[in-house]
């Protein structure tokens, strides 16, 4: 049993990572209530209707800008490879809790991936419609026809932002070991050999142990 | 003042329960605009803004008759001129009072997602209790003849109200008050189906072959109808032939709310039931590979 701790995040990195998680929190909240008149009531947390509606748009794009940061940093290291189709064929075996099959990953497995490009994506698709409905700044530049498909691709592409977050929550509490690497940075080398073994080898390669 | 006839609310936006509606007996009313009657005096417009005591913006003149050019926050009926040629040679000068047509599907409370922002009467009309608007503009989308309007002043929605606080108390709105050449009618939508109808026939008899009566049922008719020279193109008057809400608007505010919001809580539900039936990834204790499980 190895007693050391591998550093997965920066400071900054976790920081920012929270950051995000926090704009998500609340545009997620302020942009259901307008989504289903039963979750109207969310619109209570920031003020009522009229400052919901205000708000919504900046937080939406601090969660957006946050994200940039963190796309920029990481999105090489989640582009899809042949390994990563290897991994998702063995993904079911995996979701029934046998680990033992799985094909050794990296930094990231092919379910982190996805759930990457899925938020990347998705937060594209949220940013661009929701400037083309902000008002009253931005609304009065688009024509009505153009808005309607705005506003219906905004509220698909939110609800596979929050499945994504949802999976992305759950996998953290799933897998043990997991969330210290969002609130302290590190990773025991333990987990790091179990569940991302090529990364732990490249980690340790690099540093020369 | 939340509204004046609070118990004959039959819709009301982002409500999924019952609505006040004990009092249904009023029958369904209705607005008829003969446009073979207007002479385009604009007294409707007038009336408007003195019952509802608005006042636009001095505007500037933009070449023709329409004053101001498009209906605003505070300009809730417009006069509309059109110079057409309907058949080649032949200049027919249409003049259109445009306003809220009040569906009785409308689409303005369908997108809004403000609850009790728009109600529908039983009497038909479609009304923004703008208290509770929010400003988001959604209305704007989910209408079909592009008529609420957002105001820079308070980021709310307004619109013709077919003056609900007259007709509540028995009045008829203040236009068709004060029409003075009587183009516009108001009563039962029965009989002003009938009388617009009638005045259809009357039109045709004198040359007008396509007059007819704009009820249009892709919004599950009107409660502002109009008598036309030419229904069969009422795209003449800048009205759309076969108005519905917009599939993209039916499509966001139908399916997709109650889909959405079960896969949301069904993606919470079936990871909890995971974590209890698998339970997690961990470092498994070499101890328990050899212990037996006794069942």
């Amino acid at each position: 049993m190895s007693k050391r701790l591998i550093q997965r995040y920066r400071d900054g990195d976790r920081m920012n990572h929270w950051f995000i998680a926090l704009m998500f929190f609340l545009a997620a909240l302020s942009g259901l209530a307008f989504f289903h008149p039963s979750l109207f009531f969310f619109t209570h947390l920031f003020g009522g209707g009229q400052w919901t509606r205000i708000l919504h748009p900046f937080l939406g794009l601090l969660m957006v800008l946050g994200f940039l940061l963190f796309f920029i940093k990481i999105w090489r290291e989640n582009l899809i490879t042949d390994a990563d189709r290897q991994w998702m064929k063995h993904a079911g075996r995996m979701l029934q809790g046998d680990k033992a099959g799985m094909p050794p990953v990296g930094k990231y497995n092919a379910g982190q991936k996805f759930v990457f490009w899925a938020m990347a994506l998705s937060l594209l698709v949220l940013v661009v419609t929701g400037f083309m409905f902000w008002r009253p700044w931005f609304a009065p530049f688009f024509s009505i026809p153009l808005m309607r498909i705005a506003v219906l691709l905004h509220a698909v592409s939110a609800v596979v932002l929050v499945l994504s977050v949802i999976v992305h929550v759950y996998a953290a509490i799933w897998v043990k070991g997991t969330v210290r690497a969002m609130t302290r940075g590190t990773v025991t080398e333990n987990w790091a050999r179990l569940n991302h073994p090529l990364w732990h080898d490249e980690v340790m390669h690099r540093k020369g142990r | 003042m939340a509204s004046l006839q609070s118990l004959d609310v039959v819709a009301r936006s982002a409500t999924t329960t019952p609505t006040p509606q004990v009092r249904t007996s009023a029958p369904a009313l209705a607005k008829l605009i003969d446009e073979s009657k207007c002479i385009g005096c604009k007294a409707c417009q007038v009336a408007c803004m003195n019952w509802n005591d608005l006042r636009d913006e001095v505007g500037t003149n933009i070449g023709v008759y329409d004053n101001p050019a498009d209906l605003t926050p505070t300009s809730w009926t417009v006069m509309k001129f059109f110079e057409v040629e309907p058949t080649e040679g032949s200049l027919e000068w249409l003049i259109r009072k445009d306003g809220c047509m009040h569906c009785e599907d409308p689409g303005c409370l369908k997108a809004c997602p403000s609850p009790g922002a728009i109600v529908k009467y039983s009497n038909g009309i479609v009304d923004f209790i703008s208290e509770n608007c929010i400003g988001c503009g959604y209305c704007v989308k989910g209408c079909p003849f592009d008529v609420p309007r957002i105001s820079q002043k308070d980021n709310k929605a307004y619109k013709c109200t077919l003056c609900s606080d007259r007709v509540g108390v028995g009045l008829e709105p203040a236009c068709v008050k004060t029409c003075p050449t009587g183009a516009i009618s108001f009563g039962t939508k029965d009989d002003m189906v009938a009388y617009g109808e009638k005045r259809s026939g009357e039109l045709k008899e004198r040359g007008f072959q396509n007059a007819g009566l704009y009820n249009p049922q892709g919004v599950g008719g009107t409660h502002v109808m109009y008598v036309m020279k030419h229904a069969d193109r009422p795209e003449l008057v800048d009205l759309p032939k076969d108005p519905t809400i917009s599939p993209f608007v039916s499509l966001w505010k139908g399916v997709a709310k109650p889909l959405a919001v079960a896969a949301v809580l069904g993606a919470a539900v079936a990871g909890f039931f995971h974590y209890m039936k698998v339970g997690p990834v961990e470092e498994k204790d070499p101890a328990d590979e050899d212990r037996e499980v006794v069942k």
